[in-house]
């Protein structure tokens, strides 16, 4: 069996402080940089950016849909502008704006949504985002991203600076473990293998990316050798990356903080069953909102640890052809 | 491109420009004649006399900017643009139909000189207000104008962007509720009374002032005085007729979008003659 890197996950930022952090960089270098808040700065870490820049920071109220098509205003007229609050606001109540003021005219706006999944604990279901891929990979044109940690996401939201046309970046609440080193390259729609392995791929997003390299410590224990894979960009996809997984290894296990209908599951499905199908397996949350908890909690009860993505892969191989 | 301050001179472009509507739309075989012929003046008067800018030129950054919130009407956004040359005359015949620039609601991707892409009505206060913005951060004696229909008004996102403008000042940016007391389902005091509007802009911030959206006169002064208004953004209440200028069309409820059959096009023709 070949030896794997060991991962040793240390403790890091939630992904929403690292936002806040690489706002404040971007803020020094590029003076096209705006960003706009929605009563949530404290919450979404923009208000750093707000501090240092306040010419340059224009806070909304409590006015999302406002907020989203002020921002691709300030884009059609040369801005670069980062709109921000708590996911299950941006997506769900600027939508109808995400679409006509941004998708449609390919308007240079980028949206990040912190808060999202279940992991924000005890604030309950009208607070969790649990539908935001879905909706947001629904915009044609739209690039998706979502970070696993503090390096990625500093290194990815100046890339989504550098990069014209309209994104969503989602963030999360909780600190998550540091998975890369900081001087990491990240390009926007190419995959991350972090781990290499022969019998079964777990591809993941998020904080799930940490489970799935938990996972593949487990399957290794017992023989099985576990490919990893972060799935940062989750539009465009990176087919490649995929199709290869399951030539490589004929089983694929995707696991991400989000419905299962809809979210980055279904979409590498639909890469899989058109270059090789393989047995696939889907670690995600099944047609329910969860409930008031603390984030261990949660993700215990519905089902996104290492060992669900584990279990998964087990189901998955033995399934395979 | 032609600019005049005559009055008279502004009332000829109206009148061709309403010709022009009559004809695209009664040749699309659908659209919406009613709130184009009530906007006429307003934009006539913006994109002849008032704004500052360049068709050999659309993308000045310094340029005035013109948003139609209210997207439905585009015919006459279309006609007043071919016009002054932002895009060919001879095209407009092909409103609405399969490759044509000039589509069904105003789309940036078919015609880039727009500014916005518009349709789904209350989005065009927000975006002028993000215009607006930009343009004070990059100290730009740009100003943005944004037509609203009276009835598209009653969407939520507009008194959002209203209170937006009023807080913070954001006089370079200039709404004009093109307030011909109609929508698709009828009267707009039936549907759902927006009375007293001056006082719900004026609470919100804003400058507001009433003028008879015909009186090409009344619209130049009253877009000086925005101009000269510091410290707040401007709203026009423009008082006008639906249809306006083809008798059977005026204050008809029906003409909202509904294209004028051939034998009502050669009737609304010659009262246009």
């Amino acid at each position: 069996m070949p030896s794997k890197t060991k991962f040793e996950l240390k403790p890091g930022l939630a992904t929403r402080e690292a936002f806040g952090k690489a706002l404040a960089e971007l803020g020094r270098v590029n003076p096209n940089v705006v960003v706009l808040d929605a009563d949530l700065s404290k919450s979404t870490y923009t208000a750093e950016f707000g501090h240092a820049f306040p010419d340059r920071f224009f806070e909304c109220g409590i006015a999302e849909a406002n907020m989203v098509a002020i921002g691709a205003g300030l884009a059609s007229a040369g801005k670069i502008p980062f709109a921000s609050s708590f996911s299950v606001f941006l997506l769900n109540k600027g939508f109808e704006q995400l679409r006509v003021t941004a998708a449609y005219p390919n308007v240079n706006l980028k949206v990040v949504g912190t808060h999202s999944g279940i992991s924000i604990g005890e604030d309950g279901p009208s607070q969790m985002s649990v539908e935001d891929l879905g909706l947001a990979c629904s915009l044609p044109g739209f690039t998706v991203i979502s970070p696993a940690d503090e390096v990625s996401m500093m290194a990815l939201v100046k890339r989504a600076a550098e990069t014209f046309g309209p994104m969503f970046i989602r963030a999360g609440r909780v600190k998550v473990p540091v998975i890369y080193p900081s001087d990491q390259e990240f390009v926007i729609g190419k995959s991350i293998q972090l781990i290499d392995g022969s019998d079964v791929t777990l591809i993941a997003t998020g904080l799930m990316v940490a489970e799935s390299i938990r996972a593949a410590e487990t399957l290794e224990a017992e023989g099985v050798s576990a490919r990893v894979i972060d799935m940062h960009t989750i539009k465009p996809l990176d087919r490649d990356a995929i199709t290869r997984a399951a030539a490589d290894t004929g089983a694929i296990v995707v696991s991400e903080e989000h419905l299962l209908d809809g979210g980055l599951g279904v979409r590498v499905a639909q890469v899989v069953a058109q270059t090789h199908p393989a047995a696939m397996e889907f670690v995600g949350i099944d047609n329910t909102y969860a409930e008031s908890a603390t984030p261990d909690q949660l993700l215990d009860k519905y089902g996104l640890r290492a060992t669900n993505v584990a279990a998964a892969a087990r189901r998955a191989i033995a399934r395979k052809r | 491109m032609q600019t005049t301050s005559n009055v008279a001179e502004l009332a000829a472009i109206s009148k061709s420009m309403r010709r022009l509507v009559i004809e695209m739309i009664t040749e699309a075989k659908s659209g919406h004649p009613g709130g184009s012929l009530s906007a006429v003046e307003i934009l006539v008067t913006l994109f002849f006399d008032a704004m500052r800018h360049d068709p050999a030129n659309p993308k000045w950054t310094d340029r005035d900017r013109f948003i139609l919130s209210k997207g439905h009407c585009c015919p006459i956004l279309y006609a007043v643009m071919a016009e002054c040359g932002y895009c060919p005359k001879d095209q407009l015949n092909t409103l609405r139909k399969l490759g044509s620039i000039y589509q069904g609601h105003p789309d940036v991707r078919f015609l880039p000189a727009l500014e916005a892409s518009t349709g789904s009505l209350g989005q065009g206060l927000s975006l002028a207000i993000g215009m607006g913005l930009a343009a004070r951060l990059d100290k730009s004696p740009s100003r943005t104008y944004v037509v609203l229909g009276d009835g598209e008004i009653q969407e939520g996102q507009i008194w959002e962007a209203a209170m937006f403008g009023g807080f913070h000042k954001l006089d370079n940016v200039v709404a004009i509720v093109d307030s011909n007391g109609i929508q698709l389902d009828g009267f707009v005091k039936d549907i759902m009374d927006e009375s007293p509007l001056p006082d719900k802009w004026r609470s919100f911030g804003w400058h507001v002032i009433e003028v008879d959206g015909h009186d090409i006169a009344a619209l130049q002064r009253a877009f000086a005085e925005a101009a000269a208004t510091k410290g707040q953004p401007t709203v026009l209440i423009a008082h006008t007729v639906k249809g306006k200028g083809v008798s059977f069309m005026e204050n008809n409820p029906k003409f909202h979008g509904t294209a004028p059959t051939v034998e009502e096009e050669a009737r609304a023709l010659a009262e246009l003659a």
